[in-house]
């Protein structure tokens, strides 16, 4: 609850008595957890995951640390029973970084380690299939290593010196975007390069395909690609999809269309800048990215964030979690194949809520409403021409919870969504917990793990809310955790509405835009509607952070969509798709 | 009964069908094109249609929306402009994207720096209207604008905005943020008292002695 709390607790059994060999406590300061060894880190890990517990591997990272010549891979672990994690790394070689992989143990870190590699160029041994994932096939550098420059690079930290006192005025298109700035692989030629992308994605799924099904019937197998542009992909997202007739025999996304190396961008800011570019990751949940942000930063400053501002944030973050919530509903049924009725009935509740946000932070979507050790802005004394407590009052305690009634009579019993959605898509818990799953994805395959019960943060201990879990882990099913969550937000918002104190600060200290955040590193996270948002922040003292990642809950959740879609209609895809309810502003950061 | 549950499921689509022509009897012929009817329909009570007619009529903004900075000006009694901006540069250190340029006059004589900028760009097409610029200026100089429909045919020049185009009136500011520039205003009068105050003090300090 305390924002200094540490994220790593002590383990009862030290982890470096247990492997004397190649097991060290990372000593360095404000760092936590240890330091594995590249060669023990299968069996460390498999250690951490079968004799202490910790079997839901939450994030996987890398740091560039070029004084010291390595890149550093961090792993934060939880147990799904609730509690602290236990954070361990692997530092590499930075010429030749080669780290063993982890997905035979932990296959949510399928994605998130070729994210590392696409960006830091680590190679991870065992890997089923070490390709690029966000950038392109062609593409030369490693985005994220601290000496990897952008086109149109101006300076490496933000505020850029040409701004003041001498600011010139001038257009970055101005420069010439095919200069010294771009990087291309040795005798590459932009025209006459076909994308390998293709060729590889096709050669995977190649031995799959083939002539028969095995049955009498002659038949082929087929390639389909649905996406990028889509209207069943929730933006630009791509899967290429293996069929036979019409059953999916394999599946693999293809993301990276909206990347725009958040992180880099992130590193380059200070750390206050980054708060508005939280906004738009998910940029349906604006509140909580904020609030995962401050968090993780607040842990390093060791600020105690006064309590009308914990209030008003959790009074902001439960209510995006509704618009999130029930704009995944609406956008289901839109999947399923009720056009609009159902999500514009949903989102038309969402209305009334971005009226407020706009209100007291001054935009409906990019609400940058968050500071570090409290929030920008009070609530405004009136909404249009009502006073804003009697607003807030007849939303939470008679218009919201009548909404989600309204909807759960519409839809819930409905044949129709009954027989498309009940028994498709099926995920067991052992699967969901192995893949890393988040959120209601997590809930609906009954795990008991939301991270405002499992490892508290701000002051959710004091509110009386129930966990929803469902047993089927089908898509009705988190259709149903969805109904419910909306509830129980409907519930903690009447909690705090009712015990909200009036008056007091809402900001600790000064504002203060350029602040000073002591060396560490810190990983605050936060349970996001679409599940655990997590921010790995590293600072080394400095204005400037050193290493800002994003955990985001879409990316990681889309790891098992491959898995859960095999053996399923073509049809059904889309369905599965629309219940793990991704942003792809987030999957592609 | 197999069905039930999409009879009721439309029994709630003829419910929002009759609610949305409730509204209709309620304002006879007035339901668009009237803030008093835009209120209810857009409020907590609202149960009929949610759409507002957008452009002919569009959604209040509320004081605190922010879109695009400006820079404020007061009016001197005799016409002439005084710009509340000193050109310290906090609000582009504190800018996200980058996107203000500020070029600090000199004195032509002393070369010394003047509290006045020489020239003022904000590049709206890099701007990402998170309002930080207007939350850190010390000096209440730089404010986030209203008006939203910026749409134009060359964005090359028309998205730089330059001084003459960001410059302000303090009125306008008083009118777009009224509690703002109320609150605002009573912080700067304490300080000139405060100020003044001193200065009095420091004066009567420096009589003291002259007279003993």
């Amino acid at each position: 609850m305390s924002a200094t709390a540490p994220t790593v607790a002590a383990l009862p059994a030290n982890l470096a008595e247990h492997f004397p060999a190649g097991v060290v406590a990372d000593t360095r300061k404000g760092y936590e957890g240890y330091v594995v060894g590249a060669a023990q880190l299968l069996q460390v890990a498999g250690a951490i995951r079968d004799k202490l517990g910790y079997n839901y591997l939450s994030s996987v990272t890398g740091v560039d640390y070029p004084e010291s010549n390595q890149i550093e891979v961090v792993y934060h672990a939880y147990k799904t029973s609730g509690g602290p994690g236990l954070n361990f790394k692997v530092q590499a070689d930075r010429n030749d970084p080669v780290v063993p992989s982890l997905v035979g143990l932990y296959p949510g870190a399928e994605f998130q380690e070729r994210e590392i590699f696409d960006m830091y160029g680590v190679r991870f041994d065992g890997h089923p299939d070490l390709r690029r994932i966000l950038m392109w096939d062609g593409f030369a550098g490693y985005p994220l290593r601290k000496d990897w420059k952008e086109p149109f690079f101006e300076e490496d930290l933000k505020p850029f010196a040409s701004r003041w006192p001498g600011g010139d005025v001038r257009r970055s298109e101005e420069l010439d975007p095919f200069g010294a700035n771009v990087q291309y692989p040795p005798e590459f030629d932009p025209y006459e390069w076909t994308p390998e992308t293709e060729t590889a994605i096709y050669k995977l799924i190649q031995p799959k395909a083939g002539n028969g099904n095995g049955g009498h019937l002659k038949t082929d197998k087929l390639i389909v690609n649905i996406g990028p542009q889509h209207p069943s992909t929730h933006g630009v997202f791509r899967m290429v999809v293996v069929l036979d007739g019409e059953t999916v025999v394999d599946l693999k996304p293809v993301m990276g269309y909206l990347h725009r190396n958040h992180e880099k961008i992130g590193e380059r800011n200070t750390f206050l800048q980054n708060m508005p570019y939280t906004d738009r990751l998910d940029y349906l949940a604006s509140m909580s990215n904020n609030h995962a942000y401050a968090l993780s930063v607040e842990r390093l400053m060791g600020v105690k964030v006064p309590e009308r501002a914990e209030y008003l944030r959790v009074l902001m973050v439960e209510l995006t979690r509704i618009c999130s919530h029930m704009w995944a509903i609406g956008f289901l049924l839109n999947d399923l194949g009720a056009f609009q009725t159902p999500a514009l009935y949903a989102i038309k509740e969402r209305e009334l809520i971005l009226d407020l946000f706009e209100a007291t932070a001054g935009s409906r979507m990019m609400c940058n409403y968050m500071r570090f050790g409290g929030v920008s802005r009070d609530l405004p004394a009136a909404l249009r021409d009502e006073n804003t407590m009697d607003f807030l009052r007849d939303l939470v305690n008679n218009r919201l919870s009548y909404a989600i009634d309204e909807l759960d009579r519409f839809l819930t019993n409905s044949e129709i969504l009954r027989s498309r959605c009940i028994g498709v898509g099926v995920l067991p818990a052992e699967k969901a917990i192995a893949y890393s799953a988040a959120g209601p994805l997590l809930r609906a395959s009954g795990v008991n793990y939301d991270l405002r019960r499992a490892d508290p943060y701000s002051i959710y201990d004091r509110f009386d809310f129930n966990v929803c879990t469902r047993p089927n882990g089908d898509v009705y099913d988190r259709y149903l955790v969805r109904i419910d969550e909306m509830r129980e937000s409907v519930r903690i918002c009447q909690q705090v509405v009712a015990g909200m104190p009036t008056g007091g600060e809402i900001l600790a200290g000064k504002p203060q835009y350029n602040v000073r955040v002591p060396a560490g590193e810190s990983y605050g996270r936060v349970e996001n509607p679409k599940g655990e948002l997590g921010f790995y922040v590293v600072s080394t003292g400095k204005t400037n952070p050193w290493r800002y990642h994003v955990r985001a809950p879409s990316f990681v959740n889309l790891t098992l969509l491959g898995e859960v879609c095999k053996g399923h209609k073509i049809a059904d895809v889309v369905v599965i798709l629309g219940s793990i309810d991704i942003v792809l502003g987030e999957v592609d950061r | 009964m197999y069905g039930s549950g999409i009879l009721a499921g439309l029994g709630v689509t003829l419910k929002h069908f009759v609610d949305s022509y409730v509204d209709d009897l309620k304002f006879l012929g007035q339901r668009y094109y009237n803030p008093a009817s835009l209120n209810q329909r857009q409020g907590t009570r609202g149960k009929g249609v949610f759409t507002v007619q957008f452009p002919e009529e569009k959604l209040p903004t509320p004081e605190r929306f922010r879109f695009i900075p400006f820079l404020l000006y007061d009016e001197k009694p005799d016409g002439t402009h005084d710009d509340r901006c000193t050109s310290c540069g906090i609000c582009a250190k504190v800018c996200p994207p980058q996107c203000i340029w500020i070029k600090r006059s000199n004195d032509p004589v002393t070369g010394r720096p003047v509290p006045q900028p020489a020239a003022f760009y904000i590049d709206i097409d890099i701007c990402m209207n998170c309002g930080y610029c207007a939350e850190y200026c010390p000096f209440d100089a730089i404010k986030m604008d209203h008006d939203y429909e910026l749409a134009s045919f060359d964005r090359t020049s028309a998205h730089i905005f330059d001084k003459q185009k960001l410059d302000k009136p303090v009125a306008y500011y008083a009118s777009l943020r009224p509690t703002d520039y109320a609150a605002e205003e009573l912080v700067r009068a304490e300080e000139e008292a405060k100020k003044a105050a001193k200065k009095a003090d420091a004066a009567a300090k420096a009589a003291a002695p002259a007279t003993a």
